[in-house]
C-alpha cells in the first residue's frame, strides 16, 4: 500500500500543468512587523490614496493600536475630517459621480493585498508609464488600461515604455528611484496589514497551539502504546 | 447514592448499555490500519463545522447588502472571530479531504460489498448532502467567486429539457443570483442540511454497528456460534448482542483500544489542520480563493472561474462534454456510479490484498484519474486540458465497467480464515 | 495476551496525564467561543466616551445624552439647588452614598466632580424606567423639596443629587457613570478622572 501512495505522489508533479501565463511581479519584500514602515505607509495612504480609495472595513483606532500610535496622536496627525476615533477609514467621495469621472468607481482597498497580492501592489505602484492614448495620459504595465491617473507622478517622475516593454525614467520626480521604491514598499506593507490585521497574531498563536498539540501527542502516543501491549 | 441514580436512569433508558454496545464492548477487528482513521476524523471535522458554524451565524448577516461586510466584521471586529471563521473555512476543505480518503478506504477493502451495501449508500448520501452543504455555504461570504461559482453551478440545472430555465429561476428566486438566493441558501446551509447530515451520520454509524466493521483483510471476525474453540476466541468481553449469535475472533473492544489509537490520529490530524489554518488559511488560494476578497458583482466576472477544489473532479467531467445536457448527465452519472458500486462489483473477495491484479491496477488508475480530474477542475479549459480531462473521464467511468467485467469470474488469492498482522 | 504483566500504575498515570493535557486543550478551544461574545470593536466604537460642551447648558436645565445606549442626565444645578441638597438628608435612604452607585471621586455630598454639574444615568434603579425631571414643582411628591426626579412607573423619587427617598420601591441612588472634565467646558462621559 505504501508503494501505491508513493506511486500516486510521484505522479503529481507531472500533473502540475502550468496555470496559464502570469506577468512577472517584483518582490515587495515588505515586513509586517516593521511598525515604522507601516506608519509611513499609513501616512502615505492618508495623504495620497484616501481621497479616492476608502478602507471601509478598517477602523482608525484599530490601526492606531496595531501601529503603536496613541489615540490622541492619531486623531491629531492622521484624521482630518472630524470622524470619531472608532470610525472606519472612509472618504466622502460620491461613488456615482466617481464612476463618471474615472469610468469606474475607485475600489475599496482594505482587502486589495488579499485580492491581488502584496507583490502585485508593489509592482503596480512602480509600473505607470506615459501613454497619450489614455484619458489621464498614463497606462500601467500590470493593470492594462487602468482608469486611474498616476497620482504619485510628482514623486516618482515621468516614465516611458520602449518597444520591448521596459520602463525608463524620462523626467525625475522629487524622490530618487530608491526612495520611491521604499515609499511603494511601505504603502504595500500597510495594505497587506489592512488586508488581515490579525496576521501576526494568527501566526504567533499558531506556534503555541501546535506546540501544545505536540505535547498532547506525546502523552496520547505513550497511552496508546501502553494499552496496545494487550493486543497480539 | 450516585449508583442508585444511575440504576434508576438505566432502568428507564439503558444509556450505559448503549455505550457498551457501541464502544466499550463493541468488537472491532484488531488489524485496522492507517486508512481506518478517516471516519473518526470526519466526525471531528463535523463537530468543528457545527460549532464554528453556529458561532458564525451569531455575527453573520444573510443579506445581499450586508453579507460581505459582516464577514469582514467577523474577521476584524469580533474577538477571535477570525479564528472561528478560519476554523470553518479550513474545516470545509478538511472535510472533503478526509471524506474522499474514507471513501477510498471503502473501495480498497471492499467495505461496500455485501452485507455493507446500505452502509455504503448512507455514506454516499452523506457525501451528496455534504456537497450541497459546501456549495451553499460557499455563497454566503458573498464574494465575487461565491457569486459566479453559484451562477455557474445553478446554470447546470438549466440543461434539463423543458423545465430547465424555470427551474433555475425558481432556485434563484430572482433573474440573477441575488439577496433572495443568498437568504434561502443561508437557511438551508445552517438549518436544513446540517439536520439531515446529522441524522444520516447517525444512521451510517447504526448501520455500521449492525453489520460490524470490515477490515483490511476483508475476513469476517464473527464466526458461526460454536464453530471456534474457546481458546481461539477473543479474550475480551463483548456485548451479548454480538456474542449470543457468533463466536468472535481477532477482535478488541473499541474502547479503550481504538479510542486511544484514534486519539493519536486526531491529534496528528489537528497538527496538520492547525498548520494550514494558522499559517496558510487561504490554502494557497484553493481553500479561500483570491477573487472572493472582492464583493459579489453581477457585472464583473472573475478572470478565471474555478469551483472550490473539492468539486474539481465532477466539474471537469461536466466541462469536457461538449453538450450542456450531456455534460450535466455525465456529472450526475459520475456520482450515481459511486452509488451503484456495490452492484457493479460482482466479486466475493473484499480486500484488494486477495483480489486479482487487474483490480489493483483498476483502483490505482481510478485514483489517478480522480486526482487529475480534480486538478483540471481548478485550471482553465485549454484544449490540452480538455484532452487530458477526456482521457481521465474515460478512466473514471472505465473503473466501474471494468470491475463489473472482471469481478464475475475473478481469479483471487486464497483469503485467510483469520486476520493477518 | 501480553507476556509482561499489565503495569496498572503506568496506565493510570498516562490516562491521567493525557486527560489533563486534553482538558487544557478543551479549555483552550473554548476560549475563542467564549471570547467572541465580548463586545466587538463595533460595539466598543458605538459605546465610546461621549463629549458634551457644558458651557451651553442654562442654570437649572437638564440635557439628555446617550452613552452606551442609555440616557445620561446632565443637570447644571443652581446655587439654590446646591444649597438645598443638605436640607432633606433625614428623608433619604442613603444620604452619604455608602452604596457604591458612583465612582469614588463622586462620593461626596453633591455626588459629582463639580457641585454645579450632576451627571447621572437616567435609569431608575427599581426596574429601569426613565425618571422625569421636576423643576420647581417636586414638592407635590416630597414636601419642601422643590426639585427632583420622579419615576412615573412605580413612583420612585430622587433628589437633585440622584439620591433616593425613603418609602419608594427603588433600592439605591441613581448610578453616576464614570466621567471627567478634560477642559473647563467639556464633559467626557465614560472616561474616569477628576476635574481638569
Amino acid at each position: 500500500m505504501k508503494k501505491f501512495i508513493l506511486a500516486v505522489l510521484a505522479m503529481l508533479p507531472m500533473l502540475a500543468i502550468a496555470a496559464g501565463p502570469s506577468l512577472p511581479l517584483d518582490k515587495a519584500n515588505n515586513d509586517l512587523s516593521d511598525k515604522a514602515s507601516l506608519k509611513r505607509g499609513f501616512e502615505a495612504y492618508i495623504n495620497n490614496c484616501l481621497a479616492c480609495h476608502e478602507l471601509k472595513y478598517q477602523r482608525y483606532n484599530r490601526t492606531f493600536a496595531d501601529l503603536g500610535i496613541s489615540d490622541a496622536d492619531g486623531m491629531a496627525n492622521y484624521m482630518y475630517t472630524g470622524e470619531k476615533v472608532g470610525d472606519h477609514i472612509t472618504n466622502t467621495m460620491p461613488a456615482k459621480e466617481a464612476a463618471k469621472w474615472f469610468g469606474t468607481a475607485p475600489p475599496d482597498l482594505t482587502l486589495a493585498a488579499r485580492f491581488r497580492s502584496p507583490d502585485w501592489i508593489y509592482t503596480y505602484l512602480r509600473s505607470f508609464y506615459v501613454d497619450e492614448s489614455r484619458p489621464f495620459g498614463v497606462n500601467n504595465k500590470v493593470f492594462k488600461d487602468v482608469g486611474m491617473p498616476h497620482v504619485l507622478q510628482n514623486l516618482q517622475g515621468v516614465r516611458t515604455m520602449d518597444e520591448d516593454g521596459n520602463l525608463s525614467e524620462a523626467t525625475g520626480g522629487t524622490m530618487t528611484a530608491e526612495e520611491y521604491d521604499e515609499f511603494a514598499r511601505d504603502l504595500t506593507n500597510f495594505l497587506e496589514y489592512t488586508g488581515e490585521p490579525n496576521k501576526l497574531e494568527r501566526e504567533s498563536l499558531g506556534y503555541w497551539v501546535i506546540g501544545f498539540l505536540f505535547i498532547l501527542l506525546f502523552f496520547a502516543y505513550l497511552l496508546k502504546k501502553e494499552y496496545w501491549r494487550d493486543v497480539h | 447514592m450516585f449508583s442508585n441514580l444511575m440504576a434508576w436512569i438505566e432502568q428507564r433508558l439503558p444509556l450505559m448499555d448503549a455505550m457498551n454496545k457501541h464502544a466499550a464492548q463493541y468488537p472491532a477487528p484488531k488489524n485496522f490500519n492507517f486508512w481506518y482513521v478517516f471516519g473518526i476524523l470526519a466526525s471531528v471535522v463535523l463537530v468543528n463545522q457545527l460549532l464554528t458554524g453556529i458561532w458564525l451565524t451569531m455575527n453573520y448577516e444573510p443579506s445581499g447588502e450586508g453579507a460581505f461586510a459582516s464577514v469582514e466584521y467577523i474577521m476584524r471586529d469580533v474577538d477571535y472571530g477570525w479564528l472561528l471563521r478560519y476554523m470553518h473555512s479550513t474545516g470545509a476543505s478538511a472535510f472533503f479531504i478526509v471524506v474522499y480518503l474514507h471513501m477510498f478506504r471503502g473501495m480498497m477493502y471492499g467495505s461496500y460489498q455485501k452485507p455493507r451495501e446500505l452502509l455504503w449508500l448512507f455514506g454516499m448520501l452523506i457525501f451528496l448532502v455534504l456537497m450541497a452543504e459546501a456549495f451553499m455555504g460557499y455563497l454566503l461570504p458573498w464574494g465575487n467567486m461565491s457569486y459566479w461559482g453559484a451562477q455557474v453551478i445553478i446554470s447546470i440545472f438549466g440543461a434539463i429539457p423543458i423545465i430547465g430555465d424555470d427551474l433555475t429561476l425558481w432556485i434563484r428566486g430572482d433573474y440573477v443570483i441575488s439577496g433572495a438566493t443568498l437568504n434561502r441558501f443561508f437557511a438551508l446551509h445552517v438549518i436544513a442540511l446540517p439536520l439531515v447530515l446529522v441524522v444520516l451520520v447517525f444512521l451510517h454509524i447504526l448501520a455500521l454497528h449492525e453489520v460490524g466493521s470490515n477490515n483490511p483483510d476483508g475476513t469476517d471476525i464473527k464466526k458461526p456460534k460454536g464453530s471456534v474453540a474457546p481458546e481461539e476466541q477473543s479474550k475480551f468481553t463483548f456485548h451479548e448482542q454480538y456474542t449470543k449469535k457468533y463466536d468472535i475472533v481477532d477482535a478488541i473492544p473499541f474502547h479503550p483500544y481504538y479510542t486511544v489509537k484514534d486519539l493519536v490520529a486526531v491529534v496528528i490530524f489537528l497538527i496538520l489542520f492547525c498548520a494550514v489554518m494558522f499559517f496558510a488559511p487561504e490554502g494557497g488560494g484553493y481553500f479561500i480563493e483570491a477573487p472572493n476578497f472582492e464583493p459579489a458583482n453581477g457585472l464583473k466576472t472573475p478572470e478565471h472561474i474555478a469551483p472550490v477544489w473539492y468539486f474539481g473532479p465532477f466539474y471537469t467531467i461536466l466541462r469536457i462534454v461538449p453538450d450542456k445536457l450531456l455534460g450535466a448527465i455525465a456529472m450526475f452519472g459520475a456520482i450515481v456510479a459511486l452509488f451503484m458500486l456495490p452492484w457493479c462489483d460482482r466479486g466475493v473477495v473484499k480486500s484488494l490484498r486477495y483480489r486479482c491484479t487487474a483490480h489493483t491496477v483498476n483502483l490505482i488508475q481510478f485514483a489517478i484519474c480522480f486526482i487529475i480530474l480534480g486538478i483540471l477542475g481548478t485550471l482553465p479549459a485549454t484544449p490540452l486540458n480538455n484532452m487530458i480531462g477526456t482521457i481521465a473521464t474515460f478512466g473514471y467511468f472505465g473503473f466501474f465497467v471494468a470491475i463489473w467485467i472482471y469481478s464475475k469470474n475473478e481469479k483471487t488469492k486464497p483469503v485467510p480464515e483469520r486476520v493477518t498482522g | 495476551m501480553s507476556n509482561a504483566p499489565v503495569n496498572n500504575g503506568r496506565r493510570r498515570f498516562l490516562t491521567a496525564a493525557t486527560s489533563v493535557v486534553g482538558g487544557v486543550g478543551v479549555v483552550g478551544v473554548a476560549v475563542p467561543f467564549i471570547g467572541s461574545w465580548n463586545p466587538s470593536a463595533r460595539a466598543k466604537a458605538a459605546g465610546a466616551p461621549v463629549e458634551i460642551n457644558v458651557s451651553k447648558i442654562e442654570p437649572g436645565q437638564l440635557i439628555r445624552a446617550e452613552w452606551r445606549g442609555k440616557p445620561v442626565y446632565v443637570v447644571r444645578r443652581t446655587e439654590e439647588i446646591i444649597a438645598g441638597l443638605s436640607t432633606h438628608d433625614g428623608q433619604l435612604k442613603d444620604p452619604q452614598s455608602e452604596v457604591p452607585q458612583q465612582p469614588d471621586y463622586a462620593k461626596n455630598e453633591y455626588r459629582s466632580i463639580k457641585p454645579e454639574f450632576l451627571v447621572a444615568l437616567g435609569v431608575c434603579t427599581h426596574l429601569g424606567c426613565a425618571p422625569t425631571h421636576h423643576k420647581g414643582d417636586f414638592d407635590q411628591h416630597v414636601d419642601g423639596v422643590k426639585d427632583g426626579f420622579f419615576c412615573p412607573c412605580h413612583g420612585s423619587k430622587f433628589d437633585m443629587a440622584g439620591r433616593v427617598f425613603q418609602s419608594v420601591p427603588a433600592p439605591t441612588n441613581l448610578m453616576i457613570p464614570e466621567h471627567s472634565f478634560p477642559t473647563e467646558d467639556t464633559l467626557l462621559i465614560g472616561v474616569a478622572g477628576g476635574e481638569a
